[in-house]
């Protein structure tokens, strides 16, 4: 049967080839060595659309995914309510088909989007410029600690401990390459050097808890350092903004902007930054210009820094941003608005707390750390979490993450905008039964 | 015409639309009891995002789409890009709730169906490129690309070599050379000879046991399959530096060859170019990379792996770099990759570079009378000419770039590969017809009538698009990167 998405047919093929001036297509192929020609492929025999629907449908149906239960884990990707608009406008094949704005004339959509990305993340951080994203929210952390250290021209990048641990990963393996220290330290226990480019600190941290960003902020100035938060941009809704408490740099994963979970990608990295380090950003940016005619119009901008112009001397090798899911951000931004965002930031608030006091008051359960938290917190359990999460999956809920390895019997969970009062009700009378 | 349509709203954006009050959906009631909120120097005073009514943000972004030109609309042949159309069953799939709403943290036993796939597609990935073991982690083709070097560098030094220096072909990618830098090498250029191969004596002069390896991009930027393949790999390997591919163009191989085969040790492939996800307008892609056995144990955290009961578990290679990513990559790309891989099969796939191949060598010969052709072989997947002969009448590339968006084309990839003065580089990708083929030709045959007859019309071009040209220079010197309440 013939291939849908290749429209040639045998006399079109005939008709080329003839024009090339070659008798059979393999001759196009006669720069390959002849020896290693033509290998066979192992691989399953083609399946048409329908086969392939009920393929993969199988497959999909081996998951218990976390939409289709009560679901209480976090850590970094978040269950939250995505207005049916989002899918909507992404789904449009003038931006999913398009590529990178290479030709601002009819690129305008994509182009005008991003400056409005830009602008969106300006408003909710509080800073001066953004980029148009980057991979996931460890690299523009990541990537925040480079430029931290080609500004200062320092050595040493300095993090707490209560970053995400995959954040910290992703950063060490950046970091070797680069030949660049890594500093963990406690945000009681904080001490910069002469040598440190940056301190980066996550708010809320990992553990749900906001940090004394403040005071973390005066430390960060007084050695020198640049000052980097991570933020989750739900709670900007209703916490604080960085650019309030002396960031130069603001990182945050973007996915809780209306972005599925999808096992763990693909998600939206944010980088915002103070004016002054326009030109030493990564990533693409897009400004503001106008046309021959004067009419306002939208072009990627400050391309000297990028690495397809200055090469090896670049500020970083990425040479893409994750476009269609910041459309899907700057979407969501608009859908919900000033009103919505701060909405969802004060529902995840109040039942996070409303979840943590009734585990609290359970016998056998209490909250280890101390603090004003936002959607996640801490509870330590009677039972290694292993089997507590194992006894909530027989029960149809998902739990949250294990931290017995930072905490002892220390469970992660995470409330948001989804989980009503029953299911959060449900979380606690089986925790009551698996704890007793 | 196919191409997008004027502006209808200027260039208004959101912020201006918004009026207080105005929300695009609807919030639950707050069903607990209310917890009293923290102290109010924590809490923001002002949140400035727009406010729009549902109907207004649908023709907002509906206006906007309707500016982009799109792979869905017309033809797209830039070049290195792997502009192919884009399966609609794909989104369909890669958005079903067992996929979707799937946490990246669920426990295992929960994920099967997604782990399954993925295990899969590194499978499907390692026979098609003729590797060993495959990364689905990295999030990009140059995120690939740095994910390999760092895995280059980590084997090297687990034997106790400190190379230090990164060879990489003028007719590379452009980000190879930011990639050895961001992973600690410095990067030497390696020349091309008269064919467009590389230069085996430039090679020869710069490959000492000091270099790492060698990245190297095939078929090469100029479309070429490099015709010394086998006695650069075998000179790379002789100095004991690996041998990196990059694959971004490998639409041309499917199964015409394994790189595997060829002598790569280590190659980053990109599922939005060849298998097929949408570009979105610049990502997300995914590139994951695949390597020979003795680079396994050096990929990034964590691999796909079964347990001796069959199950389906994430693992961490022995001496594994680490993380390139928070979790395990951009799963709705594998989804989607894997989708392709499945409907098209091994003869399928080998139809695909057959026909871009078929594709590519038509345009040349139907254009190579019109526009200077600097290697004149025949091509594999893309083709690049030179508006060089255009410049007699001070027409540029450029111009000729800008007047295909009158006649309702996508511009070529342009000044690119830099070894190509004035260069065009046209991917037709085998997803288009003859016909499509046909209508562009006569757009660039008659441009170039138009550069010799009428330059005007070339330098001021485009005349039919969305926008006249922009002023990129200003945009540059006097940067406007935001919306601000003081510029409306």
């Amino acid at each position: 049967m013939s291939n849908p998405y290749i429209p040639n047919t045998e006399e079109d093929r005939r008709a080329m080839l003839a024009t090339i001036g070659v008798g059979a297509a393999g001759e196009l192929f006669a720069d390959i060595p002849s020896q290693h020609r033509n290998p066979a492929l192992n691989l399953p025999p083609p399946l048409s659309e329908p086969e392939l629907r009920r393929e993969l449908s199988q497959m999909a149906a081996g998951n218990r995914p976390a939409g289709e239960m009560p679901c209480f884990l976090g850590a970094g990707a978040y269950r939250h309510f995505i207005p049916s608009v989002v899918n909507h406008i992404i789904s449009r094949g003038e931006f999913a088909t398009a590529y990178t704005p290479y030709q601002p004339e009819i690129s305008q959509g994509t182009l005008q989007t991003i400056f409005e990305f830009q602008s969106l993340v300006c408003e909710l951080t509080g800073m001066d410029v953004s980029n148009a994203s980057m991979y996931d929210g460890a690299s523009a952390l990541t990537e925040a600690c480079l430029m931290a250290a080609a500004v200062t021209g320092r050595g040493r990048v300095a993090l707490l401990s209560t970053i995400h641990p995959h954040y910290e990963a992703v950063l060490r393996t950046y970091a070797a390459g680069r030949k660049l220290a890594v500093d963990v330290m406690e945000p009681r226990d904080v001490a910069l050097s002469a040598e440190h480019a940056c301190l980066a600190v996550q708010q809320p941290d990992f553990f749900g808890y906001l940090e004394d960003v403040t005071a973390l902020a005066e430390k960060a100035r007084a050695a020198g350092a640049r000052y980097i938060v991570a933020a989750d941009p739900i709670s900007l809704g209703l916490f604080r903004p960085p650019g309030e408490y002396g960031a130069d740099v603001v990182v945050a994963e973007g996915q809780s902007l209306g972005i599925p979970l999808s096992f763990g990608g693909p998600y939206l990295g944010i980088f915002a930054a103070r004016e002054k380090y326009v030109r030493q950003m990564p990533g693409r940016i897009v400004g503001r210009t106008t046309d021959s005619e004067g009419r306002a119009g939208y072009v990627l901008t400050l391309q000297t820094r990028e690495q397809h112009i200055r090469r090896e001397r670049a500020t970083s090798n990425i040479c893409s941003n994750e476009q269609l899911v910041a459309l899907a951000a700057t979407v969501y931004l608009c859908a919900l608005g000033r009103q919505g965002l701060r909405r969802v930031a004060e529902l995840c608030y109040h039942k996070a707390h409303y979840a943590a006091e009734a585990i609290a008051a359970l016998p056998g359960y209490s909250l280890p750390l101390e603090g004003t938290f936002f959607k996640e917190f801490v509870v330590r359990c009677p039972r290694p979490p292993e089997e507590t999460n194992a006894a909530l999956l027989e029960r149809g809920i998902i739990g949250g993450l294990d931290l017995s390895d930072r905490i002892e019997k220390g469970m992660l969970l995470c409330v948001t905008e989804m989980n009503s009062r029953q299911e959060i009700d449900g979380l606690v009378t089986a925790l009551k039964e698996v704890g007793s | 015409m196919s191409g997008p349509q004027r502006p209808s709203m200027g260039a208004r954006l959101s912020f201006d639309l918004s009026r207080p009050g105005r929300i695009a959906t609807t919030l639950p009631q707050c069903d607990v009891p209310s917890a009293e909120l923290p102290p109010p120097d924590l809490l923001r005073e002002e949140l400035n995002l727009p406010e729009l009514s549902q109907p207004d943000l649908i023709r907002y972004f509906t206006n906007l789409s309707h500016l982009n030109f799109s792979v869905d609309g017309g033809f797209y042949p830039l070049g290195s890009c792997t502009m192919k159309y884009n399966p609609k069953v794909h989104e369909e799939l890669a958005r079903l709730p067992g996929f979707a709403q799937l946490h990246p943290l669920q426990p295992a036993e929960t994920a099967q169906g997604a782990l399954a796939l993925m295990y899969e597609l590194q499978r499907s990935l390692a026979e098609i490129t003729g590797m060993d073991t495959v990364s689905l982690t990295p999030a990009a083709g140059a995120h690939g690309e740095l994910t390999s070097i760092l895995t280059v560098k980590a084997y090297l030094e687990y034997k106790g070599e400190s190379r230090h220096k990164v060879l990489v072909p003028d007719s590379a990618h452009g980000t190879n050379p930011a990639t050895t830098a961001l992973s600690g090498f410095s990067c030497l250029p390696v020349a091309s000879d008269a064919q467009g191969n590389t230069d085996l004596g430039a090679l020869a002069a710069v490959l000492d046991e000091d270099v790492a390896a060698m990245m190297l991009t095939l078929p090469n930027t100029l479309g070429l399959f490099d015709q010394n393949i086998l006695r650069i790999a075998e000179m790379v390997h002789e100095k004991g530096a690996l041998l990196y591919c990059d694959g971004a163009n490998l639409n041309a191989l499917l199964g015409q060859v394994k790189l595997g085969d060829l002598g790569f040790d280590v190659l980053q492939m990109n599922l939005h170019k060849t298998f097929s996800t949408p570009h979105g307008g610049g990502g997300p892609g995914a590139g994951p990379v695949a390597v020979k056995a003795h680079l396994a144990p050096f990929l990034p955290s964590p691999q796909v792996g079964r347990e001796p009961d069959g199950r389906y578990a994430f693992q961490t290679p022995e001496h594994s770099i680490g993380r390139m990513v928070p979790f395990h990559g951009n799963f709705g790309i594998m989804v989607r990759a894997y989708a392709y891989i499945r409907s098209l099969g091994a003869e399928g796939l080998r139809e695909v570079s057959e026909n871009a191949v078929i594709n590519a060598n038509y345009l040349l010969a139907c254009l190579r009378d019109a526009y200077h052709l600097p290697y004149d072989r025949r091509c594999l997947h893309e083709v690049v000419f030179s508006g060089s002969r255009q410049r007699a009448k001070g027409v540029h590339t450029y111009d000729v770039a800008k007047r295909l968006m009158d006649y309702g084309f996508h511009p070529p990839t342009v000044y690119f590969p830099l070894i190509v003065d004035e260069a065009l580089m046209i991917e037709p990708t085998e997803t288009e017809s003859k016909e499509t083929l046909d209508a562009f030709c006569e757009a660039m045959l008659a441009i170039a009538r138009e550069a010799e007859e009428e330059p005007e019309l070339l330098r001021g071009a485009p005349h039919n698009a969305p926008l006249r040209r922009l002023d990129e220079a200003t945009a540059a010197r006097r940067p406007v990167l935001r919306w601000r309440k003081e510029n409306r």
